[in-house]
């Protein structure tokens, strides 16, 4: 059988298949660091953007932090099992995974449907355009973190490609770790 | 260099367990009590509470996070210093154009657009509290500006800024 090189070659001594996953990661550590170093200096810059924070809601902010960092729970308990060969846990680790990331969308969805019927839209106030990018962003990350650990948990059932569960934690503490930084700036700094 | 350097990862087996033994659901505990402390700190409206509470508490679970639940602290140090420059790239971005977007005037220069941004943003209320218990303040807005009525279906105040004397008060000016 033929191995891909992503599983068969190591040149740093990181296998490359994970490499390239970090190498994702510093790649949107630009991404998410350049718009919240954005967000930060305008929000300084721009005192009365408080009277709009006041707005968003702290509460469900948190149970979303909360939820995050469970899914990564779940995901580094996936990692575990696949270091252990049990492909089969591994597998409804990262279906558990999937199922924070999906109560995560629909909390966040319940939140946009309120904010926007309260008039507060993308385009109302800058606040609210940094507010919709950053979490809309970070909310497409979730989504696609989702689909690929769906493929990956339905190759892990057959105790097949077990590095993958690895690497696709990782980007998913990532998603969680941008999710730590989005919740004070835009939830609790009011 | 050789391009088979650390060949692993024999086909569909394990990979590397290379990591110690780590207590996940202990370091999950800590996560939670630490965002709970989040959130309640910045409740006693006490600037240097939140500040810390808020935001170092933050530092703090990212640095969980990266070390415990990614084993940045067990991977090649190339991964780090890989990370690290990106850090260093990106707070070298916002040091240079930060004096730009925080300031509001200079020695020969005004954001005029900015500040009549600021006072404007100061005296309007767009939108409506849904979340009444929320710590205020924190960054020097003065009055809260009236939890009134969450739907506010008519909502009369919100979009057409009525305040700005002077100018027909472009909706909202490009620079900010």
């Amino acid at each position: 059988m033929i191995r891909p090189i992503a599983t068969t070659r190591s040149a740093t001594g990181v296998p490359t298949g994970r490499l390239a996953v970090w190498w994702v990661i510093a790649s949107e550590i630009v991404i998410f660091g350049g718009l919240l170093g954005g967000y930060v200096m305008h929000r300084l810059g721009h005192p009365d953007w408080a009277n709009q924070a006041a707005n968003t809601n702290t509460w469900a902010g948190a149970f979303n932090t909360f939820v995050l960092l469970t899914s990564s729970l779940a995901a580094v308990l996936g990692h575990q099992a696949a270091e252990k060969g049990d492909g089969k846990k591994a597998a409804n680790f990262l279906y558990l995974t999937c199922l924070g990331g999906l109560v995560f969308l629909i909390v966040k969805s319940i939140e946009w449907t309120t904010e926007i019927q309260h008039g507060m839209t993308i385009t109302s106030n800058t606040f609210w355009s940094f507010y919709y990018t950053a979490a809309g962003l970070h909310g497409l990350h979730v989504i696609a973190g989702m689909v690929i650990m769906l493929f990956v948990a339905a190759d892990a059932k057959k105790n097949k490609e077990l590095q993958r569960v690895e690497n696709i934690g990782i980007y998913w503490h990532f998603v969680d770790l941008v999710w730590i930084f989005l919740f004070p700036l835009l939830y609790i700094a009011k | 260099m050789s391009d088979h350097a650390h060949a692993e990862q024999s086909p569909g087996s394990a990979p590397h367990a290379s990591h110690p033994p780590t207590n996940y659901v202990k370091i999950w505990a800590i996560l939670c009590v630490l965002l709970v402390v989040s959130v309640l700190g910045p409740m006693l409206e006490i600037r240097v509470v939140t500040m810390v509470t808020a935001f170092g508490v933050a530092v703090v679970k990212a640095y969980l996070v990266a070390t415990r639940f990614m084993h940045l602290n067990h991977e090649k140090k190339i991964v780090p210093y890989m990370l690290g420059t990106m850090l260093a790239i990106m707070a070298l971005m916002i040091a240079a154009i930060s004096p730009d977007v925080m300031k509001h005037e200079g020695t020969r220069w005004e954001n005029t657009a900015a500040k009549e941004s600021v006072k404007r943003g100061m005296l309007l209320h767009p939108g409506a509290h849904h979340d009444e218990k929320a710590p205020a303040g924190e960054h020097a807005a003065p009055a809260p500006a009236a939890p009134t009525a969450p739907t506010a279906p008519t909502a009369p105040t919100a979009p057409t800024a009525p305040t700005a004397p002077t100018a027909p008060a472009p909706a909202e000016p490009a620079k900010h």
